[in-house]
């Protein structure tokens, strides 16, 4: 079909990949030639990427004009072109990054990230995309900033006895990656079954509290399968084009597995969206145990692991480095089942959780609506504070505590708030005022100061608009 | 002066180089980073070799010739640039292919009886030229495996050099699939619709008669692996060629992410519009990424004669109309083909096709032809009885629902169409079709006067043509 002329055809404007007509070299070269060709990896640059003389316009940039992630507002016409032919050791591009986002222009209850990492390199070689979504994403967060790492169970303050007549249950997952091995969306079947070996023999070595037993995906009798589904363990296939668009749902069920404990109180996850997700959980409301489950376990897996010479994923700035930048940091989502069926219907309510950094969802996961008013409250942020930190904010945002002068003093107040609601008083009796913590303190007013007295005075103000709290201000800071 | 440097060239190398060799070594050396482990300095991974940074080839080659003529011998552990106490970044591990190697044991379609673990462990490691690989290639066998109608083929090209630096696996998928051809076969290619006899069915029996293939753009990578940029082009090679054709075939092209409601409406109801594909046997092997950037649709005036660009590859072109005239059908396939073809050679483009496989597309399946001459025709009588199976095996022909491949059929009515698609020719197919087709109306016709069909049951293959 030789046309005679020179192809592709000139002045296109787009640079082609040419086509090789070998036809007129002799017959055992030929082969040669094409071997050669054939066997030269050129890292995709013989794709279509662009007029490189224009300026203006760049062909392989998404279209994001209907889109609403992070990624479609962060990604500008620039940046693509500065990062579009970077690509990471392992081969992954920007394109493979932004994938999800380009085909998920929108979520109809959150606002999504729109990129995911290959791996850990991605956040490197991708940082002029991969800074300002992250930024976005957890309220601002410099390109230096210091991520703390902090799993001392020991730090959480109370915690054990949240309310169990509204607290139905407690939970706290994480998420970890193994070192040198590519994320889900870009891992090869060798790598996501060397995950599984590594984190399975890791967890064989448990005993305890912590012995328990590993469910391959592959190869589950009915019985074994229809047990963890009794039990809420079982994941599946996922369906969310969020994930199938970025790779994630590959070669399933390949490598992928449960592993849990014989209390069923910890649980870990190969393979699903990162590398492994670290759960622990018990009905009720004793999240200090669940957190300090949490981090014991936590820790053997990771003394293990390096026992082997492998590590965890973890940078100073990003914390410990999971698939989605969402997840960076701590990777931590603390949260509690409770029941709220008044609190929810204010219309503040949305308001108030974002006060406290918390976010609701579904009891069936992120991508549910809530059902009788009972909701999953956990952290919204992951990134720049602590694990306890986070936690404590959960267990403050679901228990009473009366102290004026703890930075979460907000928090308390709106505890009272809740009970309020829930008992059915107007909201404004009670918000913002809350007896303050006195029981250090040594003043006369502190000696006066009964909470029957507080509560009948707190709402009145002077001519002036001088309030009660304002009086005693200096008695409360002053112990 | 220039002897100076000629008689000790050797120790000015080896000072050269060792000086370089130090001054990396206290560079690179004070940028490894203790890694978060208690303060121990170690290689992660476990080291299993050492690599160099070069700044510029001459003092590469100082470096070189200091190394190797130096008494000291310094192997230094080198690890790429670590910034900001970030720890040190480990090499991709490699793995033998036979850790690499997908589990097929629950699988039933073409790539997965074929792909051995010999096979596999010499092509892992291939790409084309535009980078593709054989993982990519399996994906979709991999992630779906089993269909309830057909046996899959589970696997798809991402270009045109795919069929070349895979052919050990494709030339083996592609014989399973097409019933015998050896990877020495000529395909013949044929469009001249005056060879056609008859072809001009009962319309109270054919309800509409349809004819598609794809074309490819040569030089582009296939809807798999293309690019947003190489799927933009397709559309504006293809759009353009169409805006030049005339008479019959003048028409419209209907960009699917700028559609008015009214279009797109009105598309639907001529059964013209096609979705963002749900069958996982498309999304796994990438075909909806950038949905719908660069797809659309273009159709004339008379609507019978329809392009689909970016779908499923790069276009399929459809000729369709109600009734059974296939030869008027088949006759409007071959000129409207040619047209597109001469205005794409214009501008100096080329459909991709070769001697041995035809015109190439996205599935091995559509090789060579390409073609699936059809009709929707009503047979509920000869369907029923149970040589059915077999009157179609021996005609050449397939069966399927009137929604398409992965439906099943209702009411008796059902899609017949050639089985085939490389080894015989455009006209060669349709003839089978419009053979075979005839045959089933008499047949439904003796039965519905109350005949036995025994006589008209055909014997063998019918590859006979």
């Amino acid at each position: 079909m030789a046309t005679g002329k020179p192809y592709p055809p000139a002045g296109s404007g787009i640079r082609v990949r040419p086509w090789q007509d070998y036809s007129s070299v002799r017959p055992r070269f030929r082969l040669f030639c094409k071997s050669l060709e054939i066997f030269t990896r050129s890292h995709g640059v013989w794709k279509l990427q662009g007029s490189y003389d224009s300026d203006v316009s760049i062909p392989n940039y998404p279209d994001l004009t209907v889109h609403n992630n992070w990624m479609s507002r962060c990604l500008t016409g620039d940046i693509y072109k500065k990062l579009k032919d970077k690509k990471t050791q392992s081969g992954y591009t920007l394109d493979g990054c932004i994938q999800t986002g380009v085909d998920n222009p929108g979520h109809p209850f959150i606002m999504t990230v729109g990129a995911v990492a290959g791996d850990e390199e991605s956040y490197k070689t991708f940082a002029d995309m991969f800074d300002p979504i992250i930024s976005g994403r957890h309220g601002g967060y410099g390109k230096d900033a210091k991520h703390k790492t902090d799993l001392t169970f020991e730090n959480l303050r109370g915690g054990d006895n949240l309310d169990p007549n509204y607290v139905l249950s407690s939970r706290v997952r994480t998420g970890r990656s193994i070192r040198g091995l590519a994320l889900p969306p870009w891992c090869n079947r060798a790598e996501r079954r060397d995950v599984e070996k590594i984190l399975k023999e890791a967890l064989a070595t448990f005993d305890g509290e912590f012995s328990g037993k590993y469910y391959p995906l592959k190869g589950m009798t009915e019985q074994e399968q229809q047990q963890l589904i009794d039990d809420h363990f079982l994941f599946d296939k996922p369906v969310s084009p969020l994930l199938t668009c970025a790779g994630m749902a590959r070669d399933w069920p390949d490598a992928r597995g449960i592993w849990h404990n014989d209390d069923k109180t910890f649980l870990v996850w190969i393979n699903e969206e990162d590398h492994t997700r670290v759960i622990s959980m018990e009905k009720g409301g004793n999240m200090r145990r669940v957190f300090q489950r949490f981090c014991t376990g936590l820790k053997k897996v990771e003394d293990v692991i390096k026992s082997k010479g492998y590590e965890f994923m973890w940078n100073p700035h990003l914390g410990y480095i999971l698939t989605c930048p969402s997840n960076l940091g701590t990777g931590l989502r603390a949260g509690v089942h409770v029941k709220l069926p008044n609190v929810s219907k204010h219309p503040d309510f949305d308001h108030f959780l974002e006060q406290l950094r918390l976010q609701k969802r579904g009891t069936g996961g992120v991508d549910t609506a809530a059902t009788g008013g009972t909701f999953d409250i956990s952290n919204a942020d992951r990134l720049g504070m602590s694990e306890v930190e986070l936690v404590q904010k959960v267990v403050d945002g679901v228990e009473c505590s009366l102290t004026w002068r703890r930075p979460w003093k907000q928090v308390c107040l709106f505890v009272c708030l809740l009970k309020a609601m829930e008992a059915g008083k107007d909201v404004y009796t009670v918000w913002p005022k809350a007896y303050p913590d006195l029981t250090k303190h040594n003043n006369w007013m502190a000696k006066c100061l009964t909470p029957q007295m507080y509560h009948s005075l707190v709402n009145k103000k002077t001519d002036s608009g001088y309030t009660l709290d304002e009086c005693i201000q200096t008695g409360v800071d002053n112990p | 002066m220039s002897a100076f440097f000629v008689r000790n060239a050797r120790t000015l190398a080896a000072a050269g180089g060792v000086g370089v060799a130090a001054a990396s070594a206290w560079y690179y050396g004070n940028q490894t980073v203790d890694a978060r482990v208690g303060g121990a300095r170690k290689m992660y991974p476990p080291r299993t070799c050492t690599r160099c940074l070069w700044t510029s080839a001459p003092l590469a080659v100082a470096f070189m010739l200091g190394f190797l003529t130096s008494s000291v011998h310094q192997r230094y552990s080198c690890t790429l640039r670590a910034a900001d106490n970030v720890p040190m970044k480990p090499v991709r591990k490699r793995y033998p292919p036979s850790a690499d190697y997908p589990d097929l044991k629950k699988h039933n379609n073409i790539m997965a009886s074929n792909l051995t673990p010999k096979i596999y462990a010499k092509l892992r490691d291939k790409a084309t030229p535009a980078g593709y690989t054989l993982d990519q290639c399996i994906q979709t066998g991999v992630d779906n495996p089993g269909h309830p109608f057909i046996k899959t083929v589970g696997m798809v090209a991402g270009d045109e050099e795919s069929y070349e630096v895979f052919a050990e696996l494709f030339d083996a998928v592609i014989d399973e699939r097409h019933g015998g051809y050896g990877p020495n076969d000529k395909h013949p290619t044929d469009l001249d619709w005056t060879k056609i006899r008859g072809g001009n069915f009962d319309d109270k029996y054919v309800l509409s008669s349809r004819v598609r293939t794809g074309r490819s753009i040569r030089g582009l990578s296939l809807p798999p692996a293309c690019t947003r940029a190489e799927r933009r082009e397709v559309e504006r090679v293809v759009s353009d060629a169409l805006a030049n054709l005339a008479g019959e075939f003048e028409g419209k092209y209907y960009p699917l992410n700028n559609m008015t409601d009214d279009e797109q409406q009105q598309l639907i109801d001529d059964h013209f519009l096609f979705d963002k594909p749900v069958s996982p046997l498309l999304t796994c092997a990438g075909m909806a990424r950038d949905w719908p950037d660069g797809r659309g649709i273009w159709h004339n005036a008379q609507k019978n004669f329809l392009v689909w660009v970016n779908e499923e590859d790069h276009t399929r072109v459809i000729s369709m109309e109600k009734g059974g005239n296939m030869a008027r059908v088949f006759q409007r396939f071959c000129s409207g083909l040619k047209e597109v073809e001469n205005q794409i050679n214009n501008k100096g483009w080329e459909f991709m096709w070769n001697e041995h496989l035809g015109y190439i597309l996205t599935c091995p399946s559509n090789l060579g032809t390409g073609l699936r001459a059809g009709v929707h025709v009503k047979i509920p009588r000869v369907s029923k009885d149970p040589r059915f199976e077999n009157i179609l095996k021996a005609l050449r022909l397939q069966k399927r629902g009137t929604g398409g491949v992965d439906t099943a059929a209702v009411g008796g009515t059902f899609d017949i169409s050639n089985a085939d698609r490389l080894g015989n020719s455009e006209v060669q197919l349709v003839q089978i079709v419009i053979d075979g087709v005839d045959l089933l109306v008499r047949m439904e016709k003796e039965l519905e006067r109350g005949r036995s069909i025994d006589k008209l049951i055909p014997k063998g293959d019918g590859r006979g043509l």
